[in-house]
């Protein structure tokens, strides 16, 4: 057994764990983040991806003692503390870019990474992007849309900060409400106390 | 699937890595950034007793200038190839094909160490490296020592590593001065390359004073097209030079029949992309 300490969803975990051991089923069996899913089981479909360390990784493909020491941010801890929506969420949402939502955790995440080092992708970026994690039924058309949609939230809300920095020299701009509850940076949801296995 | 139990260790110096790899015997392994090993642990075609993880040697991470080349430490992932000014400037072959390798998330954990020590022929690296004459720096129980890529690759899945020995840097001569370009066909997203080529070409005046050309997935190993280079060499630069010349892009090699292509479709389809490949290269305009 190999001692491993990361960080899920804003909550430190120390763990014992066998070396072959892969991140998703840490994350589901012990730590019980069952938002994060097997799909394919052979790192293809990219429905396990979680944020480690701040890049999207597909969680399959990973074993859990390669991710000691690291930052780990599920679907489950991309939403504000107050249960708002993270913008990528909110646009999957608007957009209806799911149908039977089991793709959804890892598209989200793999959006919301390649949003991090591309905020203002064209269609074909997004596709490229997004490469990684397949959906089996609703198609891609509104995932796309939904990218589109909330990396120009996500501009907005970058913006929206020195904008209204401004605000006291131009007296009378009206400001108008974030078209969607903004939170670019993931709050962790609050702390649940894991069982004792 | 849940690979097989194996022992794991993560040292924190090249020494101490060399050591648990001598001490772990032949069926010990190096864990680079495991985007190939871990499915085939999964599957259980691979059933190490021993991971040494080499995510913990920050000294075999980077990319530094060294004159005429650049040493990449072989646990430079491949995103950190693709945020690299140095790579971006001296080696844009290498950043080009870099970029079409998997996906986002495996290039967030794949290492350039792990792909070439794989030596899968399939892999859009290794082509990249014979392509470029690129000299791998190994390290063993019997220090560092130096390896061409000519020699490196011996056959499928099996470079000229020896027992105990483990990948530590790259050093890939810069390309300034050389126009360079990978064309890779592949069906679906994230798919292995049915065909690679990678291609540098130096022009002077009017011709093409040289050129080097590595392909992908047209033989057990990542192979160099010498016809075609030689074809090429001295050749005025223009388009129908080049198409000639790329005619005899599957001279000598022995391409695979699997699932995805026949060897016959490959071997034209080497023809088709060494072509595209050169042209983009050489800045060759249709006359």
């Amino acid at each position: 057994m190999t001692r491993i300490s990361i960080t899920v969803d804003g909550v430190r975990y120390d763990d014992d764990v066998e070396a072959r051991t892969l991140l998703v089923h840490h994350l589901r069996d012990r730590l019980g983040k069952v938002g994060t899913v097997v799909g394919c089981d052979t790192s293809n479909c990219g429905a396990c991806t979680v944020l480690m360390a701040g890049d999207a990784v597909k969680s399959c493909n990973v074993l859990a003692v390669q991710a000691d020491g690291t930052e780990i941010i599920t679907i489950e801890g991309l939403a504000g503390g107050d249960g708002s929506l993270h913008p990528v969420q909110q646009a999957f949402h608007d957009r209806h870019a799911l149908q039977c939502g089991f793709c959804t955790p890892g598209m989200i995440l793999a959006a919301v990474d390649l949003l991090a080092e591309n905020p203002d992708p064209s269609d074909a970026e997004i596709r490229e992007g997004i490469e990684g994690n397949l959906c089996r039924c609703t198609g891609y058309q509104n995932i796309v849309r939904a990218v589109r949609d909330a990396a120009s939230a996500l501009r907005g809300a970058q913006v929206a900060e020195p904008a209204s920095a401004v605000d006291g020299q131009m007296p009378g701009t009206p400001q108008a409400p974030p078209a969607v509850p903004s939170e670019p940076e993931s709050v962790p949801v609050e702390a649940v106390p894991r069982p004792v296995p | 699937m849940i690979p097989a139990a194996f022992e794991y260790t993560k040292p924190s110096t090249v020494d101490e890595a060399v050591r648990a790899l001598a001490e772990g015997g032949e069926d010990a392994r190096v864990l680079a950034g495991g985007q190939s090993l871990i499915p085939m642990l999964r599957l259980r075609m691979a059933a190490p007793t021993l991971l040494v993880d080499l995510g913990g040697l920050g000294e075999l991470r980077g990319v530094r200038d060294d004159g005429d080349a650049l040493v990449i430490g072989a646990m430079t992932r491949y995103a950190d190839l693709l945020r690299d000014p140095l790579v971006r400037d001296h080696a844009p072959l290498l950043a080009q094909a870099t970029a079409t390798v998997a996906d986002r998330q495996v290039r967030h954990l794949g290492t350039i160490g792990g792909s070439l020590a794989e030596a899968d022929p399939a892999g859009d690296l290794p082509s990249v490296a014979v392509a470029l004459d690129v000299s791998f720096e190994v390290v063993g129980p019997g220090g560092w020592r130096t390896i061409s890529a000519a020699d490196f690759f011996v056959d499928f899945l099996t470079t000229a590593l020896g027992d105990g020995e483990m990948l530590g840097a790259l050093r890939v001569p810069k390309q300034d001065g050389w126009g360079t370009h990978y064309e890779k066909f592949s069906r679906v997203a994230q798919a292995w390359s049915i065909v690679g080529v990678a291609v540098a070409v130096r022009r002077e005046n009017g011709t093409i004073a040289e050129a080097r050309v590595g392909l992908t997935s047209m033989g057990n190993r990542p192979l160099r097209a010498r016809a075609v280079e030689e074809a090429l060499a001295g050749a005025p630069a223009t388009a129908e030079a080049v198409s000639s010349a790329a005619a005899r892009a599957a001279e000598g090699a022995d391409p695979p029949t699997d699932v995805w292509a026949s060897a016959e479709y490959r071997s034209h389809l080497a023809t088709v992309l060494t072509r595209r490949a050169v042209v983009a290269a050489g800045g060759i305009h249709a006359s």
